[in-house]
């Protein structure tokens, strides 16, 4: 499977990352080689074979249904790029709605 | 007494005790050391102030009897270890100021143990690489040159300052992640002890992650002993990790110098790659015959999907960097590259924020795991990777360990392997495979290629069995009696 201008461009997209028309061209060529290289997993006879996600040992644990956290709206707030409204108690973003 | 910076972490915890020398004297050495030689760039932030106030702390613990596990000793930490209060970088411009207001549960380990911390080690921008080229920082220069070469090389990825600073003496020992190689492919770079633990044996939490189901943390250190004194303080189980694993962490050091006699050591076929260079070959039929010298028995076994291992794994960590680092919005903290909209924000941020390197994982894992080629390509590389635990489970019958070599070269210059993203990607190509199993594996420095440089061995052994890898590790360590030293260290 070989990967097109176009498809650099939608991938950058959905990864919502911005890219030069030199950059994507870079990209294009380097994608495509480290794709035909991965393509060698279709020697692989897969068949009835359960996929591996992840390799704990143990099943997840349930912890007590009470609340452990909280009341840090400042720790959560302190690296913010840019805050508004009273106290600073916002993330601030663009406008997103008319 | 040999000088402050070239003791063991072992010697110096004695020497500590027994109040022949001081912690606030030991951080002091270290520190000038580390100055003396910035030029490895191997930190990204130094810590004196903290350093030293830890250390007066340390000295008083010592005066009254009252030493922890680590009193007094001076590690770095890699910058991807969120510490409370000190700027967290990850080596890539996307967090810029960011300082978190906690600490990650591996650091707090260490903390709680007395350990000092001198600073943060520069590394591989969000772990991706395998040459420390990558950092938004700056490369770490290794400290090792070639005979008769006066060219910087680069101490491998992506702990490279971790591995630098150790190797350096620039710091007793350091914290280190490992997730395709990158604590043991640099340890064998810098000729410097490096283990990725089983997965689940040290918390994730608060470790900036790449792709949770292979990020493991582990120690880099100078000795094997000082490595496992590390990983004891280091390890526990984390009720904030859900893959943070409920066992008991053992005493590991005591595992280190008891006899491997008897030992069944595995040697995979399938590690024999062609066109691996003789000399590489050459260190692990060493490294055999020491095992057998030692009394082990030796069993060569077959890891069938060994080849797969590799695109595999740049299926799997793109896929799961791609969802990670899909939190680096502009929003929350970090960079921000202000647009008119909240999506040329985002795009604008991330464009400036990445390095080309994360960018391109980014890209492949989003393409992956795109509507049409998730089956084709993220699902068959899990089930390869499945095929690939088999496999070890198999090699588990038979043997107790297996040995292999822990890079395909030594180190290499700066630039160099450069020319498309695949070569440098083969770097990881022993290493890999123990991170799709989830396996506890070492690098132990073995020996000197024909340039003067060092080169490693690898011990990967069962899940949870740490303490059979630090034996043999410990029985190669001492057979090989690697005492070489990089030309670029504290004192020389």
């Amino acid at each position: 499977m070989s990967l097109d201008a176009d498809t650099i461009r939608r991938i950058a997209s959905l990864a919502r990352i911005r890219l030069s028309d030199e950059e994507a061209a870079t990209l294009e060529g380097e994608l495509n080689g480290i794709l035909a290289w991965i393509d060698q997993l279709n020697e692989v006879d897969t068949e009835g074979v359960a996929p591996l996600s992840g390799v704990g040992r143990m099943t997840l644990r349930m912890r007590e249904d009470v609340v452990d956290d909280g009341n840090i709206r400042e720790k959560i707030l302190a690296n913010a790029p840019e805050r508004i409204g009273p106290d600073g108690a916002f993330f601030a973003v663009p406008k997103v709605v008319e | 007494m040999a000088s402050l910076t070239d003791l063991t972490l072992a010697e110096a915890a004695e020497a500590l005790a027994a109040r022949k020398i001081s912690a606030t004297e030991l951080a002091r050495a270290h520190l000038e050391a580390i100055d003396r030689l910035a030029s490895l760039n191997a930190f990204i932030l130094t810590t004196p102030e903290r350093a030293l106030a830890d250390a007066r702390r340390s000295d008083e613990r010592l005066a009254r009897g009252e030493a922890r596990p680590l009193e007094g000793i001076p590690v770095a930490i890699k910058d991807l270890f969120c510490t409370a209060g000190i700027q967290t970088t990850a080596a890539s411009r996307i967090l810029g100021a960011f300082v978190p207001p906690y600490e990650s549960t591996v650091t707090a380990n260490l903390w709680r143990d007395g350990a000092v911390c001198l600073g943060k080690t520069n590394l591989d921008e969000f772990a991706m690489g395998s040459s420390n080229t990558t950092s938004a920082y700056g490369h770490v220069i290794n400290p090792w040159r070639r005979r008769g070469d006066n060219r910087d090389l680069v101490p491998g990825g992506s702990s490279g300052g971790s591995a630098a600073a150790v190797a350096a003496r620039l710091c007793l020992g350091a914290t280190a992640t490992d997730t395709g190689g990158s604590i043991r492919q640099p340890a064998a770079f810098t000729g410097t002890v490096g283990i990725k633990p089983t997965y689940g044996r040290c918390s994730r939490w608060g470790i900036v992650a790449f792709a949770s189901s292979l990020d493991q943390a582990g120690p880099m250190a100078r000795t094997v002993k000082d490595c496992a004194i590390l990983l004891r303080s280091m390890a526990g189980f984390d009720p904030k990790d859900s893959t943070s694993a409920e066992v008991p962490v053992p005493d590991f050091a005591r595992a280190v110098g008891q006899s491997v006699r008897g030992l069944r050591i595995g040697v995979p076929k399938e590690y024999r790659l062609d066109g691996l260079a003789p000399e590489i070959i050459a260190l692990w039929d060493q490294g055999i015959a020491w095992l057998r010298e030692a009394g082990c028995s030796i069993h060569e076994l077959s890891l069938p999907h060994t080849k797969y291992a590799l695109p595999a794994y740049y299926i799997i960590a793109p896929a799961e960097a791609s969802s990670n680092l899909a939190r680096y919005d502009g929003v929350r903290f970090g960079l921000r590259v202000p647009a008119e909209t909240l999506d040329a924000q985002y795009e604008a941020t991330r464009g400036e924020g990445f390095g080309a390197e994360v960018r391109r994982r980014i890209m492949i894992g989003t393409y992956v795991l795109s509507a049409g080629y998730y089956d084709a390509y993220y699902l068959k590389a899990q089930k390869v990777r499945a095929l690939i635990a088999r496999d070890f489970d198999a090699a588990w019958t038979a043997v107790d360990a297996i040995l292999t070599p822990a890079t395909p070269s030594s180190a290499f210059a700066i630039g160099e392997k450069q020319d498309d993203p695949v070569t440098m990607y083969l770097n990881d190509v022993f290493t890999v495979t123990a991170n799709l199993a989830g396996l506890p594996a070492i690098s132990v420095p073995a020996g000197l290629d024909s340039e003067g440089l060092p080169l490693g061995l690898q011990v990967i052994g069962r899940a949870f069995d740490e303490e059979t890898v630090f034996r043999v590790a410990a029985a190669l360590e001492d057979a090989a009696g690697f005492d070489a030293v990089p030309q670029l260290r504290a004192g020389a």
